[in-house]
């Protein structure tokens, strides 16, 4: 099913002239509105009036994680105080958190994504609706909230908490579908089997995941112990929230809500425009937004798009998997190394602990890459060969991931230090020196 | 005729092993025998214990990661040759040994034996009437 077939399967042709319109629109409003884009764009010795079409939007200032928080609290939201209905948080792990202010009009587009993204799940009226994403500042729960309502189907504003409470209400109110990060939802499965229930007890046919990043092997996991089908819900909240791009059925990439968050890969180091799938940093530009629009912000998530239609009949465009993140890159013996693939490699991996720490360090003029990681308890073996084993197969993939090589550790379950939130996942004792 | 073994597995780092004996002395758990395989990251703690479902509960409770293996353990004359006339018997029944241990009290001899198949190890112990100790 496809919630709104107008916008979801447009032609190119006109999807484009829509997004060059609502752009031009977008450009006026935040030139005479944000003192921060009029600035920006006089230096630039850019007008208003220069942009006449959607390719123009190469002209355009980027904005960063960097400029929100320079203009903290409200220092780029365009619209008056007395518009703005709703503001939500996110957190901050340095420095001042990200304010983000909704218009009336902003949450009914955001609830009008979010029906669009339930809808591609398989989502209908008669579903009943666990939302279990946090309730609050965090945009989450509410964002989903309201998705599911705008569709008609039962929500269960359920968030997070008592774990076995929730999965006694999924039982009782037979909960069809759950939206929640994935590994809630691999908790909820611990949970469900410690209880005694298997997915058999259960009927949930439906998850949405998101807000972290997950892996096929993750996917296959959830959908067994829960027997569930799960798809990926994408988001941030300096955009909007979740609901800026959902998977179809067919899950080859996610469709992205192009008519009011226009996607483009740029260099993360040139800065230009990037075509033909090629894999670089993602850009949106809030078309339509009204209480806090952003052009071109650079989202330092590092992926690919995808044109051409869908064999589910959108003609969206879609992006790939999150490969990482373009501010985190190590350059290790002049190779570019990701923490996040090295995260992937390690989800990949049953044995492991979603935990690892890598340590950069430089002997004898080399640059060396230690990785540390825990090994689940269950799968301890009092077999020295087996242990050995575990640890040169993570290091061969590890190889075979990065282009270099690596010095794996196996640590105890619980002795890599977690941290809060987005985990700090490196030490770089080079620049100690 | 098999014993538990406690297995830990601890990552190389001074007073690891230390933190180990402290918790099994806190709740009067004695250590019979122990020995450490260790490699240049990690190593596994072997453990002989006088209560081993409890050190596997207190030790599960402490973050360690446990588990429990079964071994043979079988008492010899503390005399010289005495351990040479089994393993051979074991090498002849073709019982591939993957780690031993001794301990020596006074006259008698103990040694564990983690064996590839250890049901023919039993088999071939008993046939050859060497005292397997049942439990300790
Ligand atoms: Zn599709």
């Amino acid at each position: 099913m496809i919630w709104n077939p107008n916008k979801e399967c447009m032609s190119r042709d006109e999807m484009h002239s829509l997004q060059g319109k609502r752009l031009q629109k977008l450009v006026q409003y935040v030139y005479h509105n944000v003192p921060f884009y009029r600035n920006k764009m006089q230096a630039m010795d850019l007008a208003p009036e220069d942009i006449r079409s959607i390719d123009d939007i190469v002209k355009l200032p980027f904005t960063t994680k960097q400029d929100l928080r320079d203009n903290y609290p409200y220092g780029l939201q365009a619209a008056p105080p007395s518009e703005i209905v709703r503001v939500h948080a996110s957190s901050g792990t340095t420095g001042n958190p990200t304010i983000v202010g909704y218009t009336r009009k902003d949450l009914a587009v955001w609830s009008e994504v979010m029906a669009r993204c339930l809808t591609a799940f398989g989502v209908t009226r008669d579903d009943t609706f666990s939302v279990s994403y946090g309730y609050g500042l965090f945009t989450g729960g509410l964002g989903a909230h309201y998705g599911v309502e705008n569709l008609g189907a039962t929500v269960i504003p359920t968030s997070t908490g008592n774990t076995e409470k929730h999965i006694r209400l999924i039982r009782d109110l037979k909960i069809s579908g759950i939206a929640c990060t994935p590994s809630y939802a691999l908790y909820l499965a611990e949970t469900l089997e410690k209880m005694g229930l298997s997915k058999d007890d259960i009927g949930l046919r439906i998850g949405a995941f998101g807000a972290e990043p997950w892996t096929e092997n993750m996917r296959r996991e959830i959908e067994d112990r829960l027997g569930l089908k799960g798809f990926n819900l994408y988001g941030l909240s300096e955009i909007m929230g979740p609901g800026v791009s959902y998977e179809c059925q067919e899950q080859n990439g996610s469709h992205i809500c192009e008519d009011h968050f226009y996607p483009e890969i740029i260099n993360p180091d040139t800065l230009e425009q990037l075509h033909g799938g090629e894999q670089g940093e993602l850009v949106f530009t809030t078309l339509t937004k009204e209480g806090m629009p952003l052009l071109r912000y650079r989202t330092k998530d590092l992926c690919t798009l995808m044109e051409g239609e869908c064999a589910c009949g959108r003609t969206s465009v879609r992006m790939g998997r999150i490969m990482g993140r373009s501010d985190d890159m190590l350059i290790i013996r002049g190779i570019n190394v990701f923490p996040s693939q090295v995260e992937s490699v390690i989800l990949e991996m049953s044995e492991f602990e979603p935990q690892y720490m890598l340590i950069v360090d430089r002997q004898n003029n080399l640059d060396t890459l230690q990785v540390q990681v825990e090994v689940r308890r269950d799968f301890f073996s009092d077999d020295i060969g087996r242990m050995l084993s575990l640890k040169k197969q993570l290091a061969d993939k590890l190889r075979s991931v990065l282009s270099i090589s690596a010095d794996v550790r196996l640590m105890e379950p619980g002795s890599i230090e977690r941290s809060q939130g987005k985990g700090r996942h490196v030490i770089d004792k080079r620049m100690l020196k | 005729m098999t014993i538990k073994q406690l297995s830990v597995f601890l990552e190389n780092k001074t007073g690891r092993i230390n933190e180990v004996t402290k918790i099994l002395a806190r709740h009067s758990i004695n250590m019979q025998a122990f020995s450490m395989a260790e490699t240049t990251d990690f190593g596994i703690l072997r453990l002989i214990v006088s209560e081993v479902d409890r050190a596997v509960e207190i030790l599960r409770e402490a973050n360690f990661a446990v588990m429990l293996t079964d071994v043979v353990c079988l008492r010899c004359d503390n005399v010289a040759g005495s351990l040479s006339v089994i393993l051979e018997q074991l090498a002849e029944n073709q019982i591939f040994i993957e780690y031993m241990y001794a301990f020596a009290e006074g006259e008698q001899a103990n040694v564990i034996i983690r064996p590839n198949d250890i049901t023919r190890c039993v088999e071939v112990l008993s046939d050859c009437k060497c005292n397997v100790v049942k439990e300790f």
